[in-house]
C-alpha cells in the first residue's frame, strides 16, 4: 500500500520545487526563449521577404535601364537623323540663297550695263551731233563765205538752235 | 576532427546514446554486483532471511531515507540525506543515525518502522504513528537536483538567446530549440487554443520536467520519482487547480447544464453528475497513467533480474539460462523505456494542454474548438 499512498513530505517538498521551477523559469527562462524564437523567426521570415523584393526590384531596374539605353540609342539616331537633315537643308537653303543673291548682282550689273550703254550711246549721239554740226559748220563755212543769202540762213539756223537751246 | 565537431555539437546525440548505452549496462551492473556479494554469503545470506524478491523490488522502486548505492559483503554503502521531522519541536539529523536496511536503530524516540501501514518510513517509537515528516528523502533529493538541473539548463539557454538570439543555435540550445519549440506550438498553442498563451510556461516546465525525471530515472541508482504516485499527484493537481481556476464561464455551464435532452438533466441530474465525475477523472487518468507507466517500467527489469535469483536457489544452470534470457529481454525493454520516457512526457503535456484547452470553451464556437483539438491532436 506504500506504493499508493502520496507521502506528504514528498507532496510538500515537490509543490515548493516544482512550483519554483515554475515561478523562475516562467518569469526569467519560458518567455526569453520562446520570445526569442518568435522573433528570430519574424525577423527570417522578415529578411526572407525583403531580400526578394529587392531582388525583384533590381530585375526591374535592369529592365527599367535597359529599356532606357535602347531608348537613349534610339533617341540619338533619330537626333544625328535630324542633325543631318538640318544640314542638308542649311546646306541647300544657303545655296539658294547664294544663287539668289548672285542672280541678284548680275541683274544689277546688267542694269548698270544697260545704263551705262544708254549712256555711252547717248553720249556718243551727241558728239555725233556736235561733230557733224563742227563738219557741217566747216562745210558751211566755206561754201557761205560771199553769199548774203546764205549768212541769213546760217542766221536763221542759229535763231532756230538759240531757241532751242532756250 | 569531424568526430570532435560531432561530439562538441551535438550534446544531445552524445546525451542519448550514453543514456542508451548506459540504461541496459546499469542493469547488468545491478545483477553482477548481486551475483558476486552473493556468490560468498549466497549461503549465509539465503539461511538468514532467504531472498526476499519483494523486499529488493520494492526498496528499488519506493522512496527511502538514504540514497542506496550498493551493498557490498554486508557493508551498505549509501549516501545519508537529512531527515527533519516535526515532533514536539523540529528534529533534524542525517538518516545515517536511524541505521540502514535490516538494522534499524531508533534515535530521538523515532525509527524506521519495518512492517504495518507505515512501513520503511519514520514511526514515533511509542505508539507507531507518524509525525509530520519533512525529510530530504531520495526522491525529493533527486528532485531537487533535477529542479536545479532544469534551471540551470534552461536559464543558460535563455541566456544565451538574451545574448544574441540570431546567432546559430549550437549545443544543448540546438538540441532544446526544436523540442521546445515542437511542444510549445504542435502540443500546446492547438490544444490549449488562442487564449493559452499565459499556460505555456507551467506546461513547458511540466514536459521538461517529466522527461528529465524519467530518463534520470533510466540512470544506474537513480530515483524512480515519475513513478511515485505523490509526484504524478502534485502535477495532476496542479492541472486540475489550473484548469478550473482558469476556466470560462461556459465551461462550467457546460457542466452545470450541458446541451443535452431536458429529461437527462431534470429530474434526475444524470448528465451533470457525469460530467461532475468526468471533472475529477480527468486529472486522475493524468496521475495514474504517468505513475503506473513509469513505475512498471521500473518494475519489470528488477522482476526479471529477481527471476534469475529466484531460479538460482534451485541450480546455478538454471540461473545461467535465465540471466541470458533476462538481459537480452531487458536491454530491449530500457530501449523501450527510452521511446516510453519521451511518450509518456509528451502524453501527459498534451492531455494537460487538452484539459486546459476544454476549460476555456467561449459559447459560439464551443464545439468547433473542441473538434478541432481532438482533429489537431489526432
Amino acid at each position: 500500500m506504500q506504493l499508493l499512498t502520496p507521502d506528504f513530505g514528498l507532496f510538500f517538498w515537490m509543490l515548493l520545487c516544482f512550483g519554483i521551477v515554475v515561478f523562475i523559469l516562467g518569469k526569467y527562462g519560458w518567455p526569453v526563449i520562446t520570445g526569442m524564437i518568435n522573433k528570430r523567426g519574424e525577423e527570417i521570415e522578415e529578411s526572407i521577404r525583403k531580400a526578394n523584393e529587392a531582388n525583384s526590384r533590381l530585375a526591374n531596374t535592369n529592365a527599367e535601364s535597359e529599356r532606357l539605353l535602347l531608348e537613349s540609342k534610339n533617341e540619338r539616331i533619330e537626333l544625328l537623323k535630324e542633325a543631318s537633315n538640318e544640314k542638308d537643308k542649311i546646306i541647300a537653303d544657303a545655296k539658294a540663297k547664294a544663287e539668289e543673291e548672285a542672280r541678284k548682282i548680275i541683274e544689277r550689273a546688267n542694269e548698270s550695263i544697260q545704263l551705262e550703254k544708254a549712256n555711252a550711246i547717248k553720249e556718243i549721239r551727241q558728239q555725233v551731233a556736235e561733230l557733224s554740226v563742227i563738219i557741217a559748220e566747216k562745210v558751211v563755212r566755206e561754201k557761205l563765205s560771199g553769199d548774203e543769202a546764205q549768212i541769213a540762213m546760217v542766221n536763221k539756223l542759229l535763231d532756230e538752235v538759240n531757241v532751242a537751246k532756250s | 576532427m569531424k568526430f570532435n565537431r560531432i561530439i562538441r555539437n551535438s550534446f544531445s546525440r552524445v546525451l542519448f546514446c550514453l543514456l542508451m548505452i548506459l540504461a541496459p549496462l546499469s542493469l547488468s551492473a545491478q545483477e553482477s554486483g548481486v551475483e558476486n556479494a552473493s556468490e560468498e554469503h549466497a549461503e549465509a545470506a539465503h539461511e538468514k532471511s532467504g531472498l526476499d524478491i519483494k523486499e529488493l523490488i520494492f526498496s528499488h522502486i519506493c522512496d527511502s531515507y538514504s540514497w542506496h548505492v550498493c551493498t557490498f559483503n554486508d557493508v551498505h554503502f549509501s549516501l545519508p540525506l537529512p531527515c527533519i521531522v516535526y515532533d514536539d519541536g523540529l528534529k533534524v539529523f542525517m538518516s545515517s543515525k536511524l541505521g540502514h536496511e535490516g538494522h534499524y536503530t531508533e534515535y530521538e524516540g523515532l525509527k524506521i518502522a519495518e512492517e504495518g501501514t507505515y512501513s520503511g518510513k519514520i514511526v514515533r517509537v511509542s505508539d507507531g504513528s507518524r509525525p509530520l515528516d519533512f525529510s530530504i528523502t531520495k526522491g525529493v533529493f533527486a528532485m531537487m537536483i533535477s529542479c536545479g538541473l532544469m534551471l540551470w539548463i534552461f536559464l543558460s539557454i535563455a541566456a544565451r538567446y538574451k545574448e544574441n538570439y540570431w546567432r546559430k543555435p549550437t549545443g544543448i540550445q540546438a538540441f532544446l530549440e526544436p523540442l521546445i519549440v515542437s511542444i510549445e506550438k504542435d502540443v500546446i498553442e492547438p490544444s490549449v487554443g488562442p487564449s493559452g498563451k499565459k499556460f505555456t510556461p507551467y506546461l513547458l516546465t511540466v514536459f521538461f520536467f517529466i522527461l528529465i525525471n524519467n530518463y534520470l530515472g533510466l540512470i544506474p541508482g537513480g530515483a524512480n520519482l515519475t513513478g511515485n504516485i505523490t509526484i504524478t499527484l502534485v502535477l495532476a493537481l496542479l492541472t486540475f487547480i489550473i484548469t478550473n481556476v482558469f476556466a470560462t464561464k461556459h465551461y462550467w455551464i457546460e457542466i452545470v447544464w450541458p446541451e443535452v435532452p431536458t429529461w437527462l438533466k431534470v429530474p434526475i441530474p444524470l448528465m451533470p453528475v457525469v460530467e461532475l465525475i468526468g471533472l475529477f477523472t480527468k486529472p486522475f487518468a493524468l496521475c495514474v497513467r504517468l505513475f503506473a507507466n513509469m513505475f512498471a517500467g521500473h518494475l519489470t527489469p528488477i522482476v526479471l533480474i529477481g527471476i534469475i535469483f529466484m531460479f538460482a536457489e534451485t541450480s546455478v544452470g538454471a540461473a545461467l539460462g535465465v540471466s541470458l534470457v533476462s538481459c537480452l529481454v531487458i536491454t530491449f525493454l530500457t530501449l523501450l523505456e527510452c521511446l516510453v520516457c519521451f511518450i509518456q512526457a509528451y502524453v501527459f503535456t498534451l492531455l494537460s494542454s487538452i484539459f486546459i484547452g476544454l476549460g476555456q470553451v467561449h459559447p459560439h464556437h464551443s464545439e468547433e474548438v473542441k473538434e478541432n483539438n481532438l482533429i489537431e491532436n489526432k
